[in-house]
């Protein structure tokens, strides 16, 4: 588990660099994280994606888009082992795999937000942050029944940890409060921040602004961004506010009935025949 | 007014994490453990101590069991009163097959077969949620029972089909069997459910127990998080079953004395789920709570008349009890569905912003 804290440090200035610098394919530049090929996932006879390939780098921000029932969460669910997909290989780090469970997928170092916010409703702020922690935390049985010495210092090394997330996300004041209350902006915001205590390598967010007003959207943006460049995560988002994601994103894919009809820069989607007719229609 | 934490300034995280950070929650903890173990048995009569304590004790335990499983972890069981019965059987038959172990000993072990138990009818719900699962649970219930009366091994072989407790002794003091006084099994019992108390409130404050709640919350997320829905739910029917066989095992060995099958029948498991729901789901306090409103509250309503030198008859009293807990029932859930705790909760936080009607953050 330290050596993904370490990734993340040492991948500290690539990283940056790839922010900054717009244009996405650097030629033997940064290497792929995940590598998506051929994926063809089918409910029955419903075909949810098909032939699906695509890559994500190191430490870029990575955008899917795409209408309505495009097969974007269908995407994200295969990728960390929700479904599992009747063709293609999915490669992780260089590793391909097939079948993946997702408590597999999280310990290899994939976390992941969810649409309809997915917080552990019955708990605190802070504890669903430190749930995050959960894969990381190892103190057996009995030290958990004493609750004194390892077990004790381990939960309250996680619990600095966490406080720093806590801090970064500006969500001090609502540290012990049920998260079942908490408004849906920050209901978000702590999902985020559930998501970042797992220090992944890869974080999928699903619809990180969806619902939100003006200024929820500016401050999750600036999370999002700070998360990218401070920390060296590496982001894929799913998003349907076209602003944000032409802002946030070195590269975007464009789905539309389960098929790729695009990749690229903003610019170079925003200027696609296909994505066009897809959003906007075509007449007939 | 005078329950606020004004001036307490918690300077680490461990304070802060602390079972009980309030300085006031920790004398009452005090005085309650004075109560428990130095005022009751010293002034307590024995039909308090016996009829009253020793009994809510052992539902209390039961009620934690319960508790773990269905309120922390989410998986509701209808098979309490048969898992308390695993324990109890299996202690008498370890009692018989190891004399000379001391009696204490074999009731925390006995527990363990409660937990394998307990783990084999938890695996449908690896598979099956909410009341699904509670019916596959009615399975261990009816199952176990079944157990109970036609396997004789485990009732030695008895021609009345009853487990007899055999006389033990600690430091040449009678602690179970005949002439153990009350007193003496109540501090027992006391001393063990303080200490499983605390064991269940350590483990459900860390890794282990957030782990049950992330999977009663949200199983999706708490599998994407890292978390074996298999570990998890298993490791809490085990848990919750060990606590249900101790408190079986502690009923017929400090309070019963003896008992057939129908000690551990389905009406058990009812009565410590209401305690569960009645107490709040999710709460320890909450436990000790229900398990004195749905054992002791009758108890007392009961001996009422009694006290006020009433000429009623004992049947009529009975009826009006049950009248009284029903109405009282109906009354609590419907001024507060999540249980006594939650109320308890409510008091506690109004006390703390008095005189002002909310605390600004």
């Amino acid at each position: 588990m330290a050596l993904q804290a370490d990734v993340a440090e040492s991948d500290g200035l690539p990283v940056a660099h790839a922010q900054t610098g717009q244009s996405s394919v650097q030629p033997g530049g940064a290497e792929q994280l995940l590598k998506v090929e051929h994926v063809s996932l089918s409910f029955g006879g419903v075909k949810a994606v098909t032939d699906i390939s695509f890559d994500i780098l190191k430490g870029e921000v990575r955008a899917i888009i795409g209408p309505n029932g495009a097969g974007k969460t269908s995407m994200l669910n295969v990728i960390n082992g929700f479904y599992h997909p009747q063709e293609g290989v999915i490669s992780f780090k260089g590793k391909p795999r097939r079948r993946m469970k997702p408590h597999q997928a999280a310990a290899s170092g994939i976390a992941r937000t969810f649409q309809n916010v997915a917080l552990f409703k019955g708990m605190s702020t802070l504890d669903n942050i430190m749930s995050g922690r959960s894969l990381k935390m190892h103190r057996g049985f009995f030290w958990q029944v004493l609750h004194v010495g390892p077990a004790r210092a381990e939960e309250i090394q996680h619990r600095r940890r966490v406080e720093e997330i806590i801090d970064f996300l500006e969500i001090a004041h609502i540290r012990k409060q049920p998260v079942g209350k908490l408004p849906y902006g920050l209901q978000k915001r702590v999902e985020l921040g559930r998501a970042m205590a797992m220090e992944p390598e890869l974080l999928l967010l699903d619809e990180p602004m969806a619902g939100m007003n003006l200024e929820e959207k500016e401050d999750m943006s600036r999370f999002i961004i700070d998360l990218n460049t401070e920390f060296g995560t590496t982001i894929a988002l799913i998003e349907h506010d076209m602003g944000v994601v032409m802002d946030l994103a070195d590269r975007v894919v464009v789905l539309d009935y389960g098929k790729k009809i695009a990749d690229g820069t903003p610019g170079e989607v925003q200027a696609s025949q296909a994505v066009i007719d897809a959003y906007l229609g075509v007449a007939h | 007014m005078l329950y606020r934490e004004a001036g307490q300034f918690k300077t680490s995280y461990a304070a802060d994490q602390a079972l009980m950070p309030i300085t006031q929650d920790r004398v009452g903890l005090l005085v309650i453990l004075v109560v428990t173990f130095v005022v009751i048995p010293v002034f307590a009569t024995d039909f308090f101590i016996g009829s009253i304590m020793i009994p809510f004790l052992v539902f209390a335990l039961a009620a934690i069991g319960l508790n773990i499983l269905t309120g922390y972890a989410g998986q509701l069981s209808l098979g309490t009163g048969a898992f308390m019965g695993v324990g109890a059987y299996s202690c008498y038959k370890l009692a018989t097959i190891f004399p000379d172990i001391n009696i204490i000993v074999l009731i925390l072990v006995s527990g363990v077969f409660s937990a394998l138990v307990g783990v084999l009818f938890g695996l449908p719900s690896l598979r099956i949620k909410g009341l699904y699962l509670a019916i596959t649970t009615l399975a261990a219930q009816f199952f176990l029972e079944w157990c109970f009366i036609r396997i004789a091994w485990l009732y030695n072989y008895n021609d009345s089909g009853a487990i007899e407790v055999p006389q033990r002794k600690l430091f040449d003091i009678a602690i179970t069997g005949a002439s153990a006084t009350p007193t003496v099994r109540y501090l027992i019992i006391a001393g063990l459910v303080a200490v499983l108390t605390l064991v269940a409130a350590n483990v459900l404050r860390g890794r282990i127990g957030r782990s049950w709640m992330m999977i009663r919350d949200m199983d999706i997320a708490a599998e994407l998080m890292g978390i074996r829905p298999l570990y998890a739910k298993l490791s809490a029917f085990a848990f919750s079953s060990y606590y249900c066989g101790v408190a079986g095992a502690l009923m017929v060995f400090m309070w019963l004395g003896s008992a057939e099958v129908e000690a551990f029948d389905i009406n058990h498991s009812f009565l410590v789920l209401f305690m569960v729901i009645i107490g709040g789901m999710g709460s320890l306090v909450g436990c000790f709570m229900g398990a004195a409103f749905i054992w002791v509250l009758p108890i007392i309503i009961r001996a009422v008349p009694q006290m006020l030198g009433l000429d009623i008859l004992a049947a009529t009293t009975e009826h009006i009890a049950n009248i009284i807990i029903g109405v009282l029932i109906i009354f609590f859930l419907i001024v507060e569905p999540h249980g006594l705790a939650r109320l308890w909760q409510i008091g506690k936080e109004k006390l703390r912003t008095w005189p002002f009607p909310y605390a600004s953050t």
